[in-house]
Parts: C-alpha cells; structure tokens; sequence
C-alpha cells in the first residue's frame, strides 16, 4: 500500500537468488553438469546429448516441480494463516494434507479392499492426484464447518490434529489388510518426492496450481482487509463468508495439487509466511503473496538441492529436508513469539 | 420532533433488539426510535447489560433487529449490499485487531477499501483523503509506526483515521473511551466533538463517560431499562433522565454539576 516500490529491490533480489538456485539445482545431482552444457540443454542446442536428456527429462521437471511446491505451499499458508486467523495454521496443521493422505490411502491401500479390479497393479497418478485433491477440500470444508461455530481459535487447531489421528487411524486399517506393494506405494507417497514427474502431469499441476493462484491473487484485497477482523472487513464492504469460500478453494487446489503430486510435504506451508514476513516486515497482502511465492520457491529448490546430495546416488526424502529446515524456524518463532510479526 | 427531515442520517423505527436463538429470541430492548441529524455528535449512554453494544452491532448490521426498521440516507439498512454500506458508514470498534503489524498509513489506507480497484491500488484522490485523515487527527507523526509499537491511546486515534479515510455521512464508534487514562478519555471525545464540526460527519459513540458526554455531544440517546431517550444534554437532565439511570443505592446524579456523586 505505502511503501510498494521501497521494495522493489528486494524482489529484484529474491528474483535473482530464485534465478540461481534454479540453476544450481539444476547443476547439482549424482552427476554435476558443467554450467555452459546447461545453458546449451536449456536452450535446446545439444538435442540428443546425455546432459541435455538427463537435465530436459528429469532435472527441469523437477527443479519446476520445486518451484510450485515451494511457493504453493507458502501461499497456501498464509492464505490460513490470514483466514483463520493464526500464526500457527498452515495445510499441514488444519488437517489438509491428512485429508490428502486420507484419499490417497483410501485409492493405494483401499483398492485392494474394495474393488478386485485394480489388484495387483499399481494405482495410476491420476487417481493419486484426483483423490489427494478431493480429500483436501473435504477435510476443508469440515475444518470450516466446525471454525463456524467455535470461535476459539485454539479448538480450530485442535480439530485439525483429530483429522490427522482419524486420517491415521483410517490408514492403520486399511494397511492391516494392504499388500506389501501397495504398503511400499504408500509410504514412499508419504515421503513427498520432486522427482518421477513427467512432463504431462507437471504440466497439470502447473494448471491446478495456477487457477488457486490467480485465485488467491484476486483474494489478496480481501485478505489485507481480515487482517482488521471479519467485522471491520464486513463493514469495509467485503462479503466475508463469500471470500472465505474462495479463499478456501485457493488453498485446497494449490495444497491438494502439491500434495498429490508431491506428497505431504511438511513445514513448509507454516515457516515460510513466518520467514517472509520476518524479512519483509510488513503484514500487506499485495507484498506477501509474491514475496511469498519466491520465497517458498528459493527454499524448495534449497531444500531439494540437499535432498539428492551431491556427487552421490543417494535421494534423501524431502519431508526429511524441509522439517531439518522448517522445524528450527518454527521453534526460533516459538522463542521470540513476543515480537512476532503476524 | 418535527425536523428537517433531509439532515437526518440514521433513524430507527421502534426498533427491538436482541438475539435470535433456536429457542426463541431474547430481546434486550424495544421501541427504539432515535433520529442522528447530519453534523452531530450523539452520545450513547447507559448502565452495563442494557444493550448498548447490541444496539449498535444492529446499527453496523452485524446483528439482524428483531423488529422495526433502520433507515440509513433513508433507505432501509437490510436493503443495502455490504459494498454500499461501506461507502455510508463505518466503524470504530473495541475488539483487538488481527494483525499489529500493519504500519498507520496502511491501517488508515484500508480505509479506503470500499472505492479502490480489484487489488486494492490507492489514486492519488485517495492519498489524499488518507493524508487529510490522518492530518485532522494528528497522528502525522505516527504514520511510518508499526501499530503494535503504539499505545492504546495512539491506536484508537489511528482507528478513527481509518474511519475518516473511508469518508462516510456516519462513523459508529463503540465504547472509543475504554482502557484510556481519563485525559485521553477526554481527548478521544473532544477529538470527536472537533471532527463532527470539521467534516460536518454523523458520529455516534457509546460511553460510560456520562459526564464528559454531557459537556460535548449535541445529542444523546440514553437506554434505561423502561425506555430510551433521545435528546440535547440539558433537557435530559431537566427531565431527570439521568437519575434513573443507575440503581439509586451508590450513586446519585447532581444536576448542578452534570455528574454522578458518591452518596456517603
């Protein structure tokens, strides 16, 4: 609002930053890409070489994919944070990822309970993906619901824990009678992995993802005005039960889209509007969504740099990365809760 | 009771106040009909419990009325759109804000919200409206404060800057005088008294400061448990309005100074 263009510079910043960990992500993996074929691959001059098939088939793919968990994630949060209110919500903590992991489990494990006709062969992305998206915006919804009524923001907490025991429970059962393939399917969905996509689905989380950004772009106004409370952004004009709905379908396409492709992966979606706004200094809207957005992004391609360190062959499970990351900045928010900027 | 009826701004029609439950309603009060001439500076008082904040979340239409009718410029307050509302009147009220971390001129800028575009971008009609806003309540000293680096005095003149800024005939404020010590009690009502005359506003406040009230507001509308009174301080305390405000047992009202005594 006031001071916009004072930072300019530093988006111009993060957008450099964002630039060259796109690049050194890109770099780095079990073999390391001397920068000038990466330049040569990207540009689409070597067709056919090793580099230029290993970086345009996996490495691309993926080092996209981290940009759209990273900043999806980081949006997504603040979306929660600002609508409910509190510094501690985020996708993971109001039970959307449960939600997701809820109907992933029902489509891996379940298949094998339900319908014999799908045994044996393993569950296709796209019944992944359409049953994390759903499970997402179902838990949502109950989320919702129930935050209605009880206007403690603490019991909003609490019932997204309970979604996340039910949703664990529901997976114990079904895992009891899960064979050991499915079991494997499962967990290894529960590890969140960048990797493994092709350039299709990118191609359709890219779009779900979009259509949850524009949307919480058009939010953004709306948002700067709950920052006041739902009865100074009534009287402000906004149709506040109408801009939670869409704030809600924001989130659950952005989330449910990153956790379907990508898996539940934690943290990020509660430490990076923390992280921003601790840097940024401000609670505006129309500097947090994109500063958000590159922000999620940097740490994601970071994180995901780590994950599949270096010179080895080894890929580390990426929840492992960003909890090593996120968890720090959670408890350094903890301790110096007196200041915080929320 | 005959008066121009183009100045008046907000009027009820024995209105009934209270909550709707699945039980039934709970009405708190009824047959309220009060007048709010343009330029005015009315006063809402009344003991705790009578219904002062539920009268005025009536008014702000956060609470349907349970009877009788709002005319806001005359035209029936359940009939305006929320956007339409917001470029009519607006509000000051005690609850906490969400987030502290606004600086004044953003908080004041949000002011404007009702006549900016999609994303919120200010022209520089509404600079200068929040200028002038935060000019006339003289916090330009304020505006680059963090607002919980401000005290609550402080905050409570940037949240009627913000009301300002959204330039309505009415601004509605709750109970603006509480948690201040009693010279910025003072301030807060002469600071409303000022503005009134200024931008020839409507402001209706709701007080427990019945004696400062009495020195300042134009009007006031007293709510006792029998009925509720409209009119100029004087003649509310020629007609003894306040000595039945409170139970009669600890304090009395003194009609020669305007206030209440302690009986010994």
């Amino acid at each position: 609002m006031t001071e916009e263009s004072n930072y300019r510079i530093q988006f111009v910043i993060m957008i450099l930053i964002l630039f060259l960990c796109f690049i050194i992500n890109i770099s780095l993996g079990s073999l390391s890409i001397p920068l000038k074929h990466i330049f040569a691959s990207l540009i689409g001059s070597e067709p056919n070489s090793t580099f230029s098939v290993i970086i345009t088939d996996y490495r691309l793919p993926k080092a996209i994919t981290a940009v759209l968990v990273g900043s999806g994630l980081g949006i997504s949060g603040l979306l929660m944070q600002t609508l409910f209110r509190n510094p501690l919500a985020g996708p993971f903590v109001l039970g959307i990822s449960s939600g997701a992991s809820l109907g992933v489990a029902l489509v891996i494990l379940g298949s094998g309970l339900f319908g014999g006709v799908i045994v044996g062969s393993l569950v296709s992305k796209w019944s992944i993906v359409v049953a994390a998206s759903l499970g997402s915006f179902l838990v949502l919804i109950a989320v919702l619901a129930v935050s209605n009524n009880v206007r403690d923001t603490m019991a909003i907490l609490i019932i997204g824990l309970m979604f996340g025991s039910i949703t664990a429970a529901v997976v114990s059962v079904l895992s009891f009678f899960s064979s050991a393939e499915q079991l494997q399917q499962y967990v290894f969905w529960g590890f969140g992995s960048l990797s493994n996509l092709s350039w299709n689905e990118v191609l359709t989380f890219f779009i779900v993802y979009i259509l949850g950004l524009i949307i919480s772009i058009v939010s953004i106004k709306g948002l700067n005005s709950l920052l006041l409370g739902d009865n100074y952004a009534q009287s402000l004009g906004l149709n506040v039960k109408h801009s939670r709905f869409i704030i809600i379908i924001s989130t659950s396409l952005i989330a449910g889209a990153v956790t379907a492709f990508a898996g539940p992966v934690a943290f990020i979606g509660l430490a990076i509007p923390h992280l921003t706004r601790q840097i940024f200094k401000t609670s505006n809207h129309k500097i947090l969504v994109p500063s958000v957005f590159l922000m999620g992004a940097i740490v994601m391609l970071i994180c995901d740099s780590i994950a599949q360190v270096p010179g080895t062959d080894y890929t580390l499970p990426i929840n492992a990365i960003t909890a090593l990351v996120g968890a720090p900045v959670v408890i350094w928010l903890l301790v110096r809760q007196r200041k915080m900027m929320f | 009771m005959e008066r121009q009826n183009r100045n008046i701004i907000l009027e009820t029609k024995q209105l009934a106040i209270g909550y709707k439950a699945r039980t039934g309603a709970t009405s708190i009060a009824s047959g309220i009909s009060i007048k709010l001439e343009k330029g005015q500076l009315i006063g809402l008082v009344g003991a705790n419990g009578i219904g002062k904040s539920t009268l005025l979340r009536t008014l702000i239409k956060v609470q349907p009325p349970l009877e009788g009718e709002i005319l806001l410029n005359g035209h029936s307050l359940s009939d305006l759109s929320a956007a339409a509302l917001a470029q009519q009147l607006s509000i000051v009220l005690t609850e906490q804000l969400i987030s502290k971390n606004l600086s004044v001129y953003d908080l004041v800028a949000l002011g404007r919200y009702p006549y900016t575009d999609w994303i919120g971008t200010l022209q520089p009609n509404d600079r200068a409206i929040i200028d002038n806003a935060i000019e006339m309540v003289r916090i330009s000293d304020l505006r680059h404060r963090k607002c919980y680096e401000l005290s609550d005095g402080q905050l409570q003149k940037v949240m009627i800057a913000r009301a300002l800024a959204q330039d309505t005939d009415i601004i509605i404020l709750d109970e603006p005088t509480t948690h201040l010590d009693m010279y910025h009690k003072a301030y807060i009502l002469k600071l409303l008294q000022r503005l009134t005359k200024e931008t020839n506003k409507t402001i209706l406040f709701s007080s427990h400061e019945i004696d400062l009230a009495i020195q300042l507001c134009d009007e006031m509308v007293v709510m006792r448990k029998t009925d509720v009174v409209q009119d100029q301080p004087c003649n509310l305390i020629s007609k003894q309005i306040f000595d039945s405000l409170f139970p009669p047992d600890l304090i009395s009202f003194d009609s020669r100074t305007g206030s209440f005594k302690v009986s010994k």
